[in-house]
């Protein structure tokens, strides 16, 4: 991406441009009149800023007003919610618990749903902890016969998309007996070749030198890489970790295909989705949306605390190419 | 071991270590990698060739895949060469795919870029806010959204209360939106030229139906959750841009119009290429949420082929006709892929 470009002292925009004196107009973003143009002008300019955070405002309303109506909607009753689903207040029968006690009743079992989805996302993060940061260190950093190989493999295996692999897990999972197991759940999304690729990049970015001063002050392989590499390697590891919560917490296709005939073994998401079905016509918005909300809410906290690491990752999906 | 000693030491070493340094590099590179390597091997890799073998046999899902039976190219032929209802169906998932993916895409990226711009403008506040906001949808389970959005698109929900006019009924309406615009003009039923010739079972005029207006709803979804996604690798290129450039740039005294769209535009191309590529990947295998919102209906109007994989497989225990169609989304998919290098390649 590099351009020749003159060097040119930037002039900074904006804000504090010294005006000219004895002006009428509000003397803040003047600029000198020989630079002016058509699109720069002072005029231009607040137009420009105030369309802009129109754009923006409008734009935030659209992304998140869904998630407050449908936190509100949970917690009204079905007859308000009937009359009047968009305010996003209680109506005149006042707020109620009504859909938070749908989430356990008959064959919805909300509770137990999120448990399994608890479980399976802990488990497979763990998993994709070690295995990940294992694979990742060696690709990064020994050099070994095949290593080009297993790295063209973990490559190509990306840009596989998931639905082309259900069918044969399917059967590689019915085969080797885990079917309705949690260990179908799991193991399965344990292996991740982007989590790969990630501690790859990551490792390769720390310094060479730490592990050869190690290696000389006797450090054995497994010593530097667990003493050594993996306590510097935290922020990347800590990227991997939230990235792969939120991948596994909010996966479908997986949980759906590998426990078809165990309602006991749905994660969130799975339960969600057929839940819609379990009622029919009459849709009690109230504990579907309550539903909707315990699967998202965990995301958003951690979301809201980590980030910079979110960022980080799609940063990364972006340079893989 | 002294690790603190040796982290003091380190400063006076050069970079770039030889190989070797490592005790039993060659076996511990293998004993590292060996483990995610047997469990992408059994999870992806076998998953794809099985596929393969099986888009060539017939199976009925239940018994063991090694008591199907080879039928050659059939499940192939039967999807696009003979006809009947399966090959009918099939047009009709990569009918409903296409228009899904020409109109997500555009929008997606488009809309992506013009925010990333708007959010990148130096003279504006609270852009971590904006950020976050945009970005939020992008990391909530896709389950939860698709029912999100059928509260949103119920007769009376909040998409009709907003929009002018009558209540229209967006979750089960298998009208296309081009035949509706042909209608609003006058043409209410196909010209012979259109409803004679066929194309895989589907007439000319169903092919040019346009997206159901459920499947538009679906897409409006689709956007909403892709867009801040696109827009943060956006952000990333444009921060990447040398400021200094468009500096130069603006005391030539080049507009902002003509900045945006001589430089900006130019400089972002490759990162354009590629969130057009990742959409038209992520469009193609359309599945969480038609399973959530309409399964495939109303009348076979949101039937993807990425769908049409699961119900196959399933509900009509035709794994071979299954595997015949992932074979295809993964050479529609591979197809792109390819072109897209291609043409970033060139830009190189």
């Amino acid at each position: 991406m590099a351009v020749n470009a003159p060097t040119v002292s930037p002039e900074r925009t904006g804000e504090t441009g010294a005006a000219p004196a004895g002006r009428a107009r509000p003397p803040v973003r003047s600029r000198p009149p020989a630079r002016a143009r058509p699109g720069d002008s002072p005029v231009w300019r607040r137009i420009r800023r105030t369309v802009g955070y129109l754009v923006l405002v409008g734009f935030a309303l659209i992304f998140i007003y869904p998630f407050v109506l449908s936190v509100v909607t949970s917690f009204k009753s079905l007859p308000d919610i009937a009359a009047d689903p968009v305010t996003p207040w209680a109506g005149p029968r006042g707020w109620t618990l009504d859909g938070i006690r749908g989430l356990q009743r008959g064959s919805i079992r909300i509770p137990l749903w999120l448990l399994n989805s608890v479980v399976v996302t802990v488990c497979v993060v763990l998993g994709r902890l070690v295995l990940c940061s294992l694979a990742g260190y060696a690709l990064a950093r020994m050099r070994f016969f095949g290593r080009t190989a297993v790295f063209a493999l973990v490559v190509a295996v990306l840009a596989v998309p998931a639905i082309v692999l259900a069918i044969p897990r399917f059967i590689i999972m019915k085969e080797l007996g885990i079917l309705n197991t949690y260990a179908g759940l799991i193991l399965p999304l344990m292996f991740d070749a982007f989590g790969i690729f990630l501690m790859k990049q990551f490792f390769e970015q720390l310094p060479a030198e730490l592990e050869e001063a190690a290696a000389i002050d006797g450090a054995s392989t497994v010593q530097v890489f667990w003493r050594v590499m993996l306590p510097i390697a935290a922020p990347g590891l800590i990227a991997l970790t939230i990235l792969s919560t939120q991948g596994t917490w909010n996966e479908f296709l997986h949980p759906l295909i590998a426990a078809p005939g165990d309602p006991d073994l749905r994660t969130l998401p799975v339960g969600l989705a057929l839940l819609r079905g379990a009622f029919g016509e009459a849709q009690p918005w109230n504990t579907i949306l309550a539903g909707a909300m315990i699967t998202t809410v965990p995301m958003a906290v951690i979301f809201f605390v980590f980030q910079r690491y979110f960022v980080q990752g799609v940063a990364a999906s972006a340079l893989k190419d | 071991m002294p690790v603190g000693s040796t982290v003091r030491r380190i400063r006076a070493r050069r970079r770039g270590r030889r190989p070797g340094v490592l005790a039993g590099e060659r076996a511990f590179g293998w004993l590292f990698t060996l483990p995610a390597l047997v469990g992408l091997m059994v999870f992806l890799v076998a998953p794809i060739l099985v596929t393969a073998w099986l888009s060539f046999r017939k199976w009925n899902g239940i018994v063991s895949p090694f008591e199907s039976t080879p039928v050659g190219l059939d499940n192939y032929r039967e999807l696009l060469t003979e006809p009947g209802v399966r090959r009918g169906d099939f047009a009709k998932a990569l009918r409903n795919n296409l228009y899904y993916v020409l109109g997500v895409v555009p929008a997606q990226t488009t809309l992506a870029f013009v925010l990333a711009v708007i959010v990148n403008q130096r003279f504006l506040r609270g852009r971590g806010f904006f950020r976050t906001a945009y970005y939020f949808p992008s990391i909530t389970s896709s389950i939860a959204v698709a029912l999100m959005f059928t509260f949103l698109f119920q007769v009376n929900g909040l998409i009709n209360k907003l929009l002018p006019g009558r209540a229209v009924n967006w979750l089960d309406n298998a009208n296309g939106l081009i035949h509706l615009g042909l209608r609003a003009v006058g043409v209410r039923d196909a010209p012979a030229w259109l409803a004679e010739p066929e194309v895989m079972d589907l007439s000319l005029w169903e092919w040019l139906s346009g997206p159901s207006v459920t499947m538009f709803a679906i897409m409006t979804l689709a956007v909403w959750t892709t867009t801040g996604t696109m827009m943060l690798i956006f952000l990333a290129g444009l921060q990447s841009i040398n400021p200094s450039v468009e500096e130069a740039a603006r005391v030539d005294g080049a507009s902002a119009v003509q900045r945006f769209w001589r430089i900006t535009v130019p400089l972002m191309k490759p990162i354009i290429f590629f969130v057009v590529t990742l959409g038209v990947i992520g469009t193609w295998q359309v599945f969480d949420q038609i399973f959530a919102i309409s399964f495939g209906g109303p009348q076979k109007t949101t039937l993807t082929p990425a769908f049409l994989i699961y119900t196959q497989l399933f509900q009509n225990s035709q794994g071979g006709i299954a595997a015949a169609i992932a074979v295809m989304v993964l050479a529609i998919i591979v197809a792109f892929t390819l072109v897209q290098r291609r043409l970033t390649r060139e830009e190189r």
